[in-house]
């Protein structure tokens, strides 16, 4: 609260403030601009994740109907189907409905295919009911049609289809003509889904005897919740909506948190941009506030008066970047889709406006301004007015000692919350731990560039310019860190940025290299596979030297988390290489079931070697972990056992996928030609052939794209760092015109103070450089190290960018002594008779 | 006595304003010593700056040492400045991010790449005007009549033939303004330059050889 003193001199301080924005008014839009452009980044950001999560949750919903609790199958190969009845009569259990679920296509449309008893649906999931059409050949038991299909709108529309047309529909490696009947009018739009009858579904698309779900009302909830995890059959768990819809949430989670935190950068940048803005403002008019402070102002005046001002570029930055949040979200939404290429979601996202959200921006744009506005205000109310009256209010003092305790204890405290574990699977301490490293850094900007050029200063330099540009940024290395701060930020964030995708790029490269070694893969789409006989005909293919076949099938480990893969592939003989070892493999007893776990598997669900597990497959078999390997493809984890135990024990000899590896000088596609032949004319279609080259560019541009929006928020806040030592390196230059005027009238010629300020302005550069590299290879290791496992699951090593940082490091140089060129024009172009007077 | 400071027939007005001066006239001899005085906003500053290259007249000619400064460009009037004028300002103008020596030297090493003759020089001169032991100082830790002593230093530290200050003593106390001038005052005459103040005090005008006051129709003489 301020003093009265502050109040009663609210007219003085209002002249104050009116007076600097009416002197500076590009200054003040441009220290907003900074703020604005992290908040709509972070506001954009946070929009289209939000707008991306609805979509899905609403899809999620949609397609569970609007059961109290459901049982689910934990694979495709689904639970059997005489649970029922056990289940339906549990206790606190009203009613039941089994359900068929499979993934379908249908003229290019891909939907979920629901199998339904519309007897029981109607009171579960009423709103998976289907309307029939009104008609002359509408007839009231078309419902229970063997044939007869309800559509979703979206899924109508999608299909290019009508009621009462007859579309031929692909589920589970079938192919079957159904007649659209009606819609699904409960359904919202925007969500492809399909039902049909139930038994239809078992009978027409192999499903007998196998349920995907069973959907309950509930009469006692507490009751149910006790009684059904003994009664579940083998291969099910139970799932609310909630912990549905969390499967995808928990898998785009750390993604998006991630890009939040990229978003926020650039406000943090802004807020180190205000910090400079302000202290060069504070550092000018030193002596006017020393005046005000002797004609009576408080301190607290002082204080006052510039966070008012910082507040002011707060409320117009945050404001500002809260509209262009909003339509950046929406451009970016029509453009990229809800997960900005990330790959998570499917499907249209609308964007809605959110409120608290945009509350929370604003306080966050607020935040940034009124403390990057506090620190040189305090240090303002702090300076003696009859010394700062006297004096220049320059800050130089080659001897003054550069502090360097706070740069390292803020780096010691980084250091250790960067080594803390994840709250919530979320890195929130890494990121803690970048903040505290950035701020570190910037704290030691000034002792790094005194140490950077205190052997330069120290010599005898015969080049005028040079000696005056040294011994400038030597004597004053705080000024050089208010210059670069917000610059220092940014780039150490780009180069630890750069550094872990070049990391993460370089291992997925690599990794890619090591298990696309097969010469052509096969993959049958839509539930279809490769039974016995097919893999034999293939394997018989001319120019097929060898055939690898494997099984995928998702495994529900946790009904809040997404499924992992259960990868059934041959481990004996050459196809065993592929699979990339972490650590060393041990040993399976005799009799056990070997499987190797992911790196993604091991860290979510923390199975170790040695370990004997159980997986929800051949009614909860027992496996033992006989290594870790090393998996980028698969966030959600995966686990691998060899194909012929897996038959043995599920009697699932059906496989999705095949390597081939092609006897000397045959040719792939020829082969894949004569692969697709040998294919049953049902499964011709459904089957898809690629190179490893395809293979590999197809992984590298999803990768590239996931990483795009990152690059484009790095390079925002790259810009808006360099704003700032524009910004700033062109105030201070021009706050030393007395400086250049006094030269002038010695001697030194514009030439030379061109040159004094191009090479002070490159040294400028190189220290940020050179600070920036330093602090973003630390931060990198964090998020290499720390951020990338806890979020993705994924380790590498590290790989430096080495063309990025010198890249980086040029720009650097290049760009601040440009700026410095060009502000000292402005600075030396002042009539250097006028710039030594005395007059302020 | 040959002028080393020579101005004829000098004529200089605001414009659109009004007439500064016309038909100035002045000549300043080795080791000599001349005050101009004159109310505020006569001009005398506007002079000063003429006779510096940095500001141009409307009429009359301007000799430095016999060099004619009207027919130079800008760059040639830098290098007159750097080899040729020393200056002193009311506010000083020291650096604060060099040492003193380094500040004094600054005119040296302007014209000589040698940073060993350029310290040397400057050591000297801070003898001279009696800080040799503050060469390795910085301005922050001088009072006022040191550092316009430092400045007096910088100002002569490359033998100039021709020294202007403008208000030397606008910034310092009475006795300490009288003990810079005396010092200023020995030093001009001992290195036989030529030297032009520019002020409003009499105090300071009272060391010069000569005192002239400045009018709108040239300088007249006020006491010899």
């Amino acid at each position: 609260m301020a003093e009265p003193g502050v109040v009663s001199a609210r007219l003085a301080l209002g002249w104050l403030i009116a007076g600097e924005w009416r002197a500076h008014p590009a200054r003040f839009l441009l220290t907003a601009l900074a703020i604005a452009v992290g908040v709509a980044l972070g506001f954009a950001v946070h929009l289209i994740n939000g707008s991306a999560l609805a979509s899905f949750d609403g899809a999620v919903r949609g397609v569970n109907g609007a059961a109290d609790l459901a049982v689910r199958a934990t694979s495709p190969l689904g639970f059997d189907e005489r649970a029922y009845p056990r289940l339906s009569l549990a206790p606190g259990v009203a009613d039941a409905s089994p359900v068929v679920s499979l993934p379908a296509q249908a003229n290019g449309a891909r939907f979920t295919l629901l199998g339904l008893d519309a007897i029981r649906a109607a009171a579960v999931t009423p709103s998976l009911i289907g309307a029939q059409a009104r008609g002359p050949d509408a007839s009231t038991d078309a419902l229970f049609d063997d044939d007869g299909l309800f559509l979703s709108r979206t899924t109508l529309a999608a299909a290019h289809a009508k009621t009462g047309d007859t579309i031929t529909v692909a589920a589970n490696g079938r192919r079957v003509r159904l007649r659209i009947i009606g819609l699904l009018p409960a359904v919202a739009e925007g969500q492809a889904i399909g039902v049909i009858d139930i038994a239809a579904a078992q009978e027409s698309f192999g499903r007998l005897g196998r349920l995907d779900r069973l959907d309950l009302r509930l009469a006692d909830a507490a009751a149910a919740r006790a009684a059904l995890p003994d009664l579940l059959p083998a291969g099910s768990v139970i799932a609310s909506p909630d912990t549905v819809a969390q499967q995808g949430e928990s898998l785009s989670r750390a993604y998006r948190v991630n890009l939040d935190m990229l978003a926020l950068v650039a406000l943090l940048t802004g807020g180190f941009l205000v910090y400079s803005a302000q202290s060069l403002s504070v550092a000018r008019r030193l002596r006017a506030f020393a005046l005000l402070r002797t004609l009576g102002l408080p301190r607290s005046g002082i204080v006052t008066a510039v966070a008012v001002e910082g507040l002011a570029i707060g409320l117009v930055g945050a404001g500002v970047g809260l509209a262009a949040g909003y339509g950046l979200a929406s451009v970016a939404l029509r453009w990229f889709g809800g997960d900005l290429g990330g790959g998570y979601f499917r499907g249209d996202a609308g964007l809605a406006f959110q409120p608290l959200a945009a509350a929370g921006f604003l306080g966050l744009g607020l935040a940034a301004a009124l403390l990057g506005s506090i620190l040189p205000a305090r240090a303002a109310a702090r300076a003696a007015p009859a010394a700062a009256l006297k004096a220049s209010g320059d800050p130089v003092d080659p001897r003054a000692r550069v502090p360097w305790k706070p740069a390292v204890a803020l780096l010691a405290a980084g250091g250790v919350a960067a080594l803390l574990p994840p709250i919530a699977a979320l890195p929130l301490f890494g990121f803690a731990g970048i903040a505290l490293l950035l701020a570190g850094g910037i704290a030691g900007m000034p002792w790094l560039a005194r140490r950077l050029l205190g052997p330069w200063a120290r010599r005898n330099i015969a080049s005028v310019p040079r000696l005056l540009a040294i011994r400038h940024l030597h004597g004053a290395p705080g000024a050089a860190a208010t210059a670069l701060c917000g610059m220092v930020a940014s780039t150490a964030l780009m180069i630890a940025m750069a550094t872990m995708v070049t990391s993460f790029r370089g291992a997925v490269d690599e990794w890619l290299g090591e298990v696309l070694a097969a010469d052509l893969y096969l993959r049958a789409e839509g539930g279809a596979g490769f039974d016995p006989a097919t893999q034999a005909r293939l394997a018989a293919t001319p120019g097929v030297s060898a055939l690898a076949f494997s099984r995928q099938l998702p495994l529900t480990i946790r009904a809040d988390r997404a499924p992992l893969t259960l990868i059934a592939r041959p481990l004996t003989g050459p196809s065993a290489r592929l699979l990339v070892p972490v650590g060393r493999p041990i040993a399976v007893p005799p009799g056990a079931i070997a499987v190797w776990v992911s790196e993604p598997a091991q860290r979510l669900y923390g199975w170790n070697p040695g370990e004997a597990i159980r997986l929800p497959v051949a009614g909860n078999a027992r496996f033992v972990v006989a290594g870790i390997w090393r998996d980028y493809a698969r966030q959600a984890g995966a686990v691998v056992i060899d194909a012929a135990a897996y038959t043995r024990i599920t009697g699932d000899a059906t496989r999705d996928e095949a390597a081939a590896t092609l006897a000397p000088g045959a040719r792939a596609d020829a082969v894949g030609r004569g692969m697709r032949a040998r294919l049953p004319a049902g499964l011709r279609d459904a089957v898809s052939l690629a190179e490893p080259s395809t293979l590999r560019s197809f992984a590298l541009d999803l990768f590239d794209r996931s990483f795009a929006v990152t690059y484009l928020l790095e390079a925002v806040a790259i810009l808006v760092g360099l704003a700032g030592v524009a910004a700033t390196i062109s105030a201070q230059t021009v706050a030393r015109s007395r400086e250049f005027g006094m030269l002038r009238h010695l001697g030194v010629s514009k030439r030379q103070l061109t040159a004094m300020l191009a090479q002070e302005g490159a040294l400028l550069g190189l220290v940020g450089a050179v600070a920036g590299v330093l602090l973003g290879g630390v931060v990198s290791q964090v998020l290499i190290h720390v951020v990338n496992p806890q979020s993705f699951n994924f380790t590498m090593e590290t790989r430096v960018p080495v063309g990025t940082v010198l890249g980086v490091i040029a720009a650097l140089v290049a760009a601040a002594a440009a700026t410095a060129v060009i502000a000292g024009r402005r600075a030396t172009a002042a009539d250097a008779v006028l710039a030594v007077r005395e007059d302020w | 006595m040959s002028a080393l400071l020579a101005v004829r027939g000098l004529a200089k007005s605001v414009p659109g304003l009004r007439q500064l001066f016309a038909g100035l006239d002045l000549a300043v001899g080795a080791g000599e010593l001349v005050a101009i005085v004159g109310e505020s906003g006569v001009g005398k500053s506007t002079l000063l700056n003429i006779i510096a290259g940095l500001d141009e007249a409307d009429a009359g000619e301007v000799r430095i040492a016999g060099d004619l400064l009207g027919p130079l460009d800008e760059a040639a009037r830098t290098r007159l400045r750097r080899e040729r004028i020393g200056f002193v300002f009311q506010a000083f103008h020291i650096l604060p991010y060099l040492t003193l020596r380094q500040n004094v030297g600054l005119p040296v090493a302007l014209v000589s790449p040698d940073p060993v003759a350029a310290n040397a020089r400057a050591e000297a001169m801070l003898a001279r005007v009696g800080l040799g032991d503050r060469g390795d100082g910085y301005a922050r830790d001088l009072s006022g009549g040191e550092l316009q002593r430092v400045a007096i230093a910088r100002a002569l530290v490359h033998r100039p033939a021709l020294i202007l200050a403008d208000e030397p003593t606008g910034n310092l106390d009475p006795d300490t303004a009288a003990r810079v001038l005396a010092l200023f005052a020995d030093a001009v005459r001992e290195g036989g330059a030529a030297a032009v103040i520019v002020t409003h005090s009499e105090a300071t005008a009272a060391v010069a050889d000569r005192v002239l006051t400045l009018t709108p129709h040239g300088l007249v003489e006020t006491h010899g």
